[in-house]
């Protein structure tokens, strides 16, 4: 019987089927320091032990500074968890990249770097991007803390088979340098809804996608969560196979992996999924957020909406929307080019390895940030930050006025001291611009890296189709 | 975990679309190491003023819900961030149940993890439960909703199912499996 990806990922690891639900194995266990403390303390409090410390890898990368990291960490409560996933990874005997470690960094940006992350596998993490690896044709998906103990003591996670949904990205984009992954992402959410993928699994697929790079391909399965779907999927390719080859946790077998990688992890011809979409990019142009959820979306030509067009009729849709402006303090009819800027985020899963700050890089080479804008570059991990300077990228940045910074989560979720301030305005690379996300009363609007950089320079969003690129 | 049976209460209107972890706990909470007393930054944004004072306008804050375990919500809710302190902060308030169109994911999930039962109703039936001022009735082994004095039933996966009304340990479930665990892992390769 023809299967999708998904299928053949999912019936691989079928340990026992019951009652219609299935308990699968987990091939990688990612943790953090904020979605463990309490499952470790569950399995100290059952006497139970982690099953397979060997598949489970840990770092903190949600609460850390991003400031000199000789220093000692200020804020005393992001301090205690920190020291607690140490005592919890000694106790249990799971390797960790700590705070000092050269392969720290946000933990869905270290997973395909270091080789954890490997085609055909399951991967789960307590954390919703997660998604993230999906890129690799890997089955990986977030789970709330209660599962990342379930996981920790069986290796195992019970789960009811869900949807397979197909999205086609087709097409080839005018200016690849302009209209990027994040711009593909962005209009497939604002198309389907941020509720359009829930119960799903989705499989991108298309020509445009075979073109995409392997970091670009990340920035697309990222974001699979803000489409509501639990995970998205590519199936692997040369690219994929070349990205991971020795890699410092790939397998000596490697090649023999590689062949039945080739063989097996595609969609069979013939294969049915529950739903289908389908996206041709030569027309999209750089996409801009406008709201309070990643849908609320725009073309950087367009204006920000009027609510009762947008809404079409649909009450809960209208009120949404007036609410989401007055949040963002934009009214109905501004040219998104005419909203003026802050801040300037470059960082996050979504958008934080060494491509995107290349890309970002030649936009703002030779220029300086606006006077009236306070611009940072949070690399996504240690090895994003060493590869970026060598290459002399945190020069660039320096000397046009950002801060170039320690890696981790940082401004996506301000959970560290990088926040927005109560009513300023930032143009963001993360992928939540949920109220509130990067700092209470922050408005964030979602864009690509190098729409971020052209704001940066200019004060306010420009079309980066108009900047020569290549 | 503890058992659930029936629950009867008024239910809270929150008449928000597309409601995110973010805002049921914003990320500033999610740096305690313990699992209790979350209740407290429940909705934390949307409940109080700069200073710390309760906003008027917000529905939890209206002294007429005080006792309320049932929460109505609008579609997709609990969208965003996996966090489970969202769902730690809405069973320390006092829910027990959340009512709605439909949850994202790992939300749904986390809920049966903690003994919240999340009901699925249609658009036509929320819209009821909305205008309804008289406390309903949850029954989770008849799978039926008392509003107004008429029956309405709903749907539950019968594992989850099983989990509340027993207040079952699903680890000591899965390890029931052990020695199934054990032969996948030898014959697996990677």
């Amino acid at each position: 019987m023809s299967k999708t990806l998904f299928e053949k990922i999912w019936d691989s690891h079928i340990v026992v089927d019951e009652n219609g639900r299935s308990l699968l194995y987990v091939d990688r266990h990612l943790i953090h320091e904020v979605t463990s403390p309490q499952a470790f303390d569950g399995l100290r409090l059952n006497a139970r032990k982690v099953r397979r410390p060997d598949l489970t890898f840990a770092t903190m990368d949600h609460n850390v500074p991003t400031s000199d990291r000789s220093l000692p960490i200020l804020d005393q409560t992001s301090s205690v968890q920190i020291k607690t996933l140490e005592k919890n990874c000694k106790e249990f005997g799971i390797t960790l990249f700590d705070i000092h470690s050269p392969n720290q960094g946000i933990v869905h940006v270290i997973g395909p770097e270091l080789g954890i992350t490997l085609p055909g596998t399951t991967i789960v993490c307590g954390d919703s991007h997660t998604s993230t690896h999906g890129a690799f044709g890997s089955l990986a998906f977030g789970i709330g803390t209660s599962d990342v103990e379930h996981v920790l003591a069986t290796q195992c996670i019970m789960m009811e088979k869900p949807k397979t949904f197909e999205i086609k990205i087709q097409g080839k984009r005018k200016n690849p340098h302009a209209v990027t992954a994040k711009d593909i992402i962005l209009s497939i959410i604002r198309k389907i809804g941020t509720a359009g993928g829930t119960g799903t699994i989705i499989e991108y697929r298309g020509d445009t996608i075979s073109e995409l790079t392997m970091e670009q391909r990340m920035t697309i399965c990222n974001m699979s969560i803000e489409a509501g779907a639990r995970a998205g999927l590519i199936a692997p390719d040369e690219k994929t196979f070349q990205y991971l080859r020795g890699r410092k946790y790939t397998s000596d077998n490697y090649d023999e992996l590689v062949n039945d990688w080739r063989e097996n992890l595609k969609t069979d011809s013939g294969a049915k999924f529950d739903k289908s979409f389908t996206l041709s990019v030569e027309n999209i142009a750089p996409q801009v957020s406008w709201g309070t959820n990643p849908a609320m979306t725009s073309d950087v030509t367009e204006s920000v909406p009027f609510p009762d067009e947008y809404g079409k009729g649909n009450p809960e849709e209208v009120k949404g929307v007036t609410k989401a402006l007055q949040y963002m303090d934009l009214k109905p009819g501004t040219p998104i080019v005419d909203i003026v800027i802050d801040r300037i985020f470059i960082g996050s899963c979504t958008n934080a390895r060494l491509e995107d700050l290349m890309e970002a890089a030649k936009v703002v080479k030779g220029k300086k940030v606006s006077s009236k804008v306070r611009a940072m570059v949070v690399p996504g991990s240690q090895l994003v930050k060493k590869n970026a300077e060598e290459m002399g990228l945190d020069k660039i940045f320096k000397d046009a006025g950002f801060e170039w910074r320690e890696s981790g989560c940082s401004m996506c979720l301000g959970m560290n001291p990088d926040i927005l301030a109560a009513g300023e305005r930032c143009a963001s690379t993360s992928n939540r611009n949920f109220e509130g996300r990067q700092g209470t009363g922050g408005r964030t609007h979602l864009v690509s890296p190098v729409m971020a950089a052209a704001a940066a320079i200019n004060g306010h969003f420009v079309d980066v189709r108009e900047l020569d690129l290549k | 975990m503890e058992s659930f049976k029936k629950i009867k209460s008024i239910v809270t209107p929150l008449d928000k679309v597309n409601v995110d972890t973010d805002q049921i706990v914003p990320k500033q909470f999610l740096k305690l190491i313990q699992r209790t007393g979350f209740g407290q930054f429940l909705f934390y944004d949307w409940r109080y003023e700069k200073d710390g004072i309760l906003r008027k306008d917000f529905i939890l804050n209206d002294p007429t819900y005080k006792n309320s375990r049932i929460l109505l919500a609008r579609d997709n809710f609990g969208c965003g961030s996996s966090r489970e302190h969202a769902v730690w902060a809405l069973d320390d308030f006092g829910f027990k149940v959340i009512i709605s169109t439909s949850f994202a994911d790992i939300f749904y999930n986390n809920c049966f993890k903690n003994g919240i039962l999340p009901i699925r109703v249609s658009d036509e039936i929320l819209q009821k439960l909305f205008s309804t001022k008289s406390e309903i009735e949850i029954d989770l082994e008849d799978q039926t909703i008392m509003v107004d004095n008429t029956h309405v039933s709903f749907d539950i996966e019968p594992h989850w199912k099983k989990i509340l009304l027993e207040g079952l340990d699903d680890i000591a479930m899965t390890l029931q499996h052990e020695s199934q665990i054990t032969k996948y892992e030898r014959s697996h390769k990677i």
